[in-house]
């Protein structure tokens, strides 16, 4: 082929379907997130072995509350948390990225906007789904835990899906603050919103001025859901 | 002063391809950042297939016109094309790729997922293994990106440029931070790449890489194109040779008498003087002082490099003295 008819043939390319958007890419940004060890223990071992010390405690684990026990109670909370911080570091990442320049040089590459921000609500989606999957199946494992079946699914379903909004949270972080702290930024955020939700310690035993300011923090909406 | 370099050295004409748009079209672009003007009316013409450098002290501009070109930023007043359509639609179908001079490397990816990364973006790439191999980085290719040298990230970057199998190749400071053997390397693939028909375009601080790679030099200071043309053009523009001898007691006014000589240094017992007829100055100091170990050297691209981008050079530095 002569030089001409090369250019010519480049003039002709066509930009890349959906914006540049491909699973591989997806999963090579789960792969990134996964070989950050402090990602990994917060929220996926963490949440776990939370569980493991308060759901199983016998004077209460068995204690009626909504339709379930206190154990399953303290697992939805701590597939909350997991799913949370998941979806928060992976949103949060866009801050690492800005401040090393990668955010710049993908900007010199077909990849539109949108097509990155649901790269990254994917990935955050599926740390998510290990979060919440590392403590349900703990919580199926250990036999304390017990709702109707169709609750271990919608309950699931929820935190799950609901822990997206924090993803965009993680993103908002994330532009905010360029800083290579941002992860411990969002980890302390997120244990401060964990404790005013009741997701670590049951709101009846807060001072009722903490009892009242509760409803207006992020994380205790989730949690009223699920008690439905 | 720029006028009249420009007149001199008209840009350097080069086969058109049968009407087929140029690489790059920039015609009276500025750039301001707040009151600071960075890029100050540049008209510049890249035809496909040249390997240019563009020249400048930090500053002067290079950056902001690169960052253009790249769609990265939005000329204030001009206008920008490349290959005929807007610097984000050339960006969108792979035809322009950069080389940043840092950064822009994840360091939890390995140098293989990088490559696969950078290639799942496109909607054509060269095989990933490929350009590792032209780079020469297949042999770390499963090694963290943060665990690599600087002249192996810099490689890995150009590994990323070379995936789109761009028509245009922009670098800026390609071969910082690499060493010797490293940038020979460099610049061979660069110039291998270049027989192919790519468009090269590099910034670059070391003036002997743009002596040897380019076809084309333009040269930029404050803002503004001050020479465009071939290496020996741009070189001819500082005229004359410098004569260096040993001279104890030296004479400065004597020397400056004589006719053509623009310039005398004295440093101790060494004097160097600028002329445009250096063979009239050599037969002076010969015959007529006692002056011993006469050098007679042609200015390098350096001094060219100096002469039009230093401040003595410029008019629009005083535009610059007057603001302050």
């Amino acid at each position: 082929m002569t030089v001409e008819s090369t250019l010519a043939a480049a003039l002709e390319r066509r930009p890349p379907p959906l914006g540049g958007f491909t699973v591989t890419i997806v999963r090579l940004e789960v792969r990134r997130l996964l070989r950050n060890r402090r990602t990994l223990i917060l929220a996926l071992i963490m949440p776990v072995i939370f569980f493991l010390s308060f759901g199983l405690n016998t004077s209460y684990a068995t204690d009626k509350v909504g339709h379930g026990n206190e154990s399953a109670f303290v697992m939805i909370s701590m597939a909350l948390y997991g799913a949370v911080y998941a979806t928060a570091s992976g949103g949060a990442m866009v801050s690492i990225e800005r401040m090393s320049g990668w955010s710049r040089q993908l900007r010199v590459t077909p990849l539109s906007p949108v097509a990155y921000i649901v790269i990254k609500m994917l990935t955050a989606l599926v740390l998510g789904a290990g979060a919440v999957g590392a403590v349900y199946t703990v919580g199926l494992l250990t036999q304390k835990a017990s709702m109707p079946a169709y609750l271990w699914v919608t309950t699931a379903l929820c935190v799950w899906i609901g822990s997206l909004v924090f993803a965009a949270l993680g993103l908002f972080f994330g532009y905010l603050l360029p800083s290579e702290n941002i992860l411990q930024i969002i980890g302390v955020t997120l244990i401060l919103c964990s404790f005013l939700g009741g997701l670590f310690v049951p709101l009846k035993q807060f001072p009722s001025a903490l009892q009242q300011l509760a409803p207006y923090t992020p994380l205790y909406g989730p949690l009223c859901v699920n008690l439905m | 002063m720029t006028d009249e370099v420009l007149k001199r050295i008209s840009s350097p004409e080069r086969p058109t391809r049968g009407g087929q748009p140029r690489a790059v079209d920039l015609s009276n672009v500025h750039k301001s950042f707040g009151s600071v003007e960075a890029v100050r009316g540049v008209d510049l013409a890249i035809h496909s297939g040249e390997i240019m450098a563009f020249l400048g002290p930090n500053g002067a501009g290079k950056t902001s016109t690169i960052d253009i070109i790249l769609g990265l930023s939005q000329p204030t007043v001009g206008d920008v094309e490349v290959f005929g359509m807007t610097p984000r639609q050339a960006v969108t179908k792979g035809l322009v790729a950069a080389v940043m001079q840092t950064g822009g490397l994840l360091k939890d990816l390995t140098v293989r997922e990088t490559a696969l990364y950078t290639a799942e973006l496109f909607p054509i790439s060269r095989p990933v293994d490929e350009v590792l191999k032209r780079a020469g980085i297949e042999s770390i290719a499963d090694r963290l990106v943060g665990k690599c040298s600087g002249g192996e990230q810099q490689r890995l970057r150009f590994a990323m440029a070379l995936i789109p199998d761009p028509e245009l190749l922009l670098l800026d400071e390609p071969t910082q931070g690499m060493d010797v053997a490293g940038r020979r390397d460099f610049w061979k693939a660069i110039r291998a790449d270049a027989d192919l028909g790519r468009t090269i375009v590099f910034a670059t601080h070391y003036l002997e890489e743009a002596d040897a790679y380019a076809d084309r030099i333009v040269l930029i200071s404050h803002g503004r194109i001050v020479a465009d043309g071939t290496s020996a053009e741009v070189k001819g523009l500082a005229s004359g040779r410098t004569i260096r001898a040993t001279l104890p007691d030296a004479d400065e006014t004597a020397l400056r008498a004589i006719p053509g000589v623009d310039n005398v240094e004295v440093r101790g017992d060494t004097v160097l003087v600028h002329s445009r007829d250096s063979d009239l100055v050599a037969r002076r100091l010969l015959n007529e002082t006692n002056a011993h170990d006469l050098e007679i050297t042609a200015r390098g691209l350096e001094d060219a490099f100096i002469a039009l981008t230093g401040d003595a050079a410029d008019e629009p530095s005083e535009e610059r003295r007057a603001g302050k």
